[in-house]
């Protein structure tokens, strides 16, 4: 038998379904898998068990001749900013070190209930707050890949869901969850040469997701193909009560829909994400996007998003002074860390534990937000700032007039290697210059491997939706998949 | 838009979080430079724009008003740095 690890989500559950392996075999070679990647640091917690108890299950109904489960048979990753009950979930902070929630998030008991088990939690940056898991107080995570030039710098597998990235890049886990703020979903699977899809806003419940600002915050899933994520999305998303802008809609069969044959579809391609400074291989492989989606039967028409530039400084105020309120809840009082000086009083105790429990960059977006949040400048930065979000989402509103999807490229460039943009906040920020309007806008937008850079690093092409038409953007992926047949994977040095 | 030290001072103070006078000289300058770059929305014309509320149109439900939940304290004690006979414990805020 050749080894399951080289199978994605649809391979595993269909054979699987076939008696081709048991789920018990897959659950043990991934759990071997992810003990022996260490060097990535890409799990937090490690949940052999929970694999393993999962694939009984499924290994017992198929004896028994019950219908299969839509995940039974498949372990995944699960991205640490979900809470999982029973297993420590911290979201990358010292500040949660400790945490056990003693209850089950929407997104993950959606995925458990699908027949999925649990391999473990996934490093990320903390708070999912960066570009490169950078920030995560438990130690960057590495990308398994590396540049063709003889040397070992370690590169970001991009952020804020990093630990997905690796992890599936590596084949640790044939998927993992992701969330997806300002391009976290995205970015990390562009730079990895995964595929990832953040879903539309309202899609997969946010309750028992760790909030970082919610008007934003996405759960989508990361996996080898357009189809692995079609499968596990079905799965993630759904309405939830207890999420107030949950979306009260049935879950679309989005893998029963896909479809490469593009005909009668107009892919917008936005001139102003035409950036100064933009990479030459980044031009050409957006080239090679729109020349692959014609060839699928689309008609390209250029459209005008003229708000775009300003898209990032809107975000960079809404962003953090969501983040700000959301992460008021830290306090030393009902569960973390406790800081408690020499007699101290209450309010010192309050500013000792957030001062000693967040990073750098958590802390950096806590003051921004405060600011901007703060009395006389609140009209001035986030009205503003709201304001311009309208005229945001105006913008795509008349696209679609044009036409039904958008081609861009992921990112600005491949991914850099740690510690390169870490000193700059601002230059960190502009990795998310071409995700961050769809995820202002709250749109279905996704990222396809298209190919590699000179130094043999994966290339991101992305494609951006209507409100709901998550449907149209996995296909309009499916496309470029099979047109750039992408088959690249790092080598194994960990 | 310069930030001093005091500003940042008063923004930890207000964020609860404990800076020290080094923090705070180093925070000054990182933090204006992050407001002088948003601040190039001054350039966007809004007259007459609503600011956005939801991005998904989306009509907030009603429900029945009774308790779903419940029942759970030791469940919600459990993470709890401090707690006393079923609650939680702060330092003494009442001479």
């Amino acid at each position: 038998m050749s080894d399951v690890t080289d199978l994605g989500i649809a391979g595993l559950r269909d054979g699987f379904r076939a008696g081709e392996f048991s789920a018990r075999d897959v659950a043990e070679a991934f759990n071997a898998r992810v003990d022996a990647a260490d060097a990535l640091n890409a799990f937090l917690v490690k949940t052999p068990d929970h694999a393993l108890a999962a694939a009984d299950v499924a290994d017992a109904a198929r004896a028994a001749g019950e219908a299969p489960k839509p995940l039974a048979g498949v372990p995944i990753g699960m991205k640490d900013l979900f809470c999982t009950k029973g297993v420590a979930t911290t979201a990358a902070s010292h500040i949660l070190e400790g945490f056990v929630p003693p209850y089950e998030s929407a997104v993950s008991q959606n995925l458990w209930d699908a027949g999925a088990g649990m391999l473990g939690k996934l490093n990320m940056d903390q708070f999912a707050m960066g570009s490169s898991n950078e920030t995560s107080a438990f130690g960057n995570v590495i990308s398994p890949w590396r540049r063709k030039d003889g040397g070992n710098a370690p590169l970001a597998p991009g952020g804020s869901s990093g630990g997905s990235s690796s992890a599936v890049a590596a084949r640790l886990c044939p998927g993992a969850t992701g969330t997806d703020t300002g391009g976290s979903i995205r970015q990390p699977a562009a730079f990895t040469g995964i595929s990832g899809i953040k879903p539309t806003y309202g899609r997969c419940s946010r309750w028992g997701t760790i909030a970082f600002a919610s008007s934003l915050d996405q759960a989508g899933p990361m996996a080898r193909d357009v189809r692995d994520c079609a499968i596990m999305l079905e799965a993630m998303a759904g309405f939830d009560v207890r999420d107030a802008t949950s979306l009260q809609l049935d879950v679309p069969q989005w893998e029963a829909g896909l479809s490469a044959d593009l005909k009668g579809k107009r892919i917008g391609i936005p001139k102003e994400y035409r950036v100064d400074g933009m990479p030459a291989e980044i031009e050409t492989l957006w080239q090679q996007g729109i020349d692959w989606l014609r060839d699928a039967g689309a008609e390209i028409v250029e459209v005008s998003l003229p708000h775009t530039k300003y898209a990032l400084p809107a975000y960079y105020i809404i962003a953090p002074a969501e983040a700000s309120s959301n992460l008021a809840r830290y306090d030393g009082v009902r569960y973390g860390l406790r800081d408690l000086p020499e007699g101290a009083g209450l309010q010192d105790m309050y500013a000792a534990t957030r001062a000693d429990g967040f990073g750098d960059e958590v802390k950096r977006r806590i003051m921004i937000g405060t600011y901007v949040l703060s009395a006389g400048f609140y009209d001035a930065y986030y009205t503003q700032a709201q304001k311009v979000r309208t005229l945001i989402a105006r913008d795509f509103e008349r696209a679609w007039e044009a036409c039904d999807l958008l081609l861009a490229p992921t990112a600005p460039s491949a991914a850099f290697a740690l510690g390169e943009k870490s000193a700059d906040p601002i230059a960190m920020y502009l990795n998310d210059v071409f995700t961050v309007p769809s995820s202002l806008a709250g749109l279905p937008a996704m990222s396809v491997p298209g190919g590699l850079d000179a130094a043999g690093l994966p290339l991101g092409l992305q494609i951006i939706g209507k409100p709901l038409d998550e449907q149209g953007v996995l296909n309009a992926g499916l496309a470029i998949e099979q047109r750039a047949g992408f088959v690249a994977r790092p080598e194994a040095w960990w | 838009m310069s930030v001093d030290t005091n500003t940042v001072k008063k923004i930890a103070s207000l964020a609860r979080l404990a800076i020290t006078e080094e923090d705070a000289s180093r925070l000054a300058p990182e933090l204006g430079n992050i407001l002088h770059w948003i601040e190039q929305l001054e350039q966007v014309d809004t007259t007459g724009i609503e600011p956005m509320t939801a991005v998904i149109p989306n009509h907030l439900r009603l429900r029945d008003d009774v308790v779903t939940d419940g029942g759970i304290r030791d469940a919600l004690m459990q993470n709890a740095p401090q707690g006393e006979h079923g609650f939680f414990t702060v330092p003494k805020v009442i001479e």
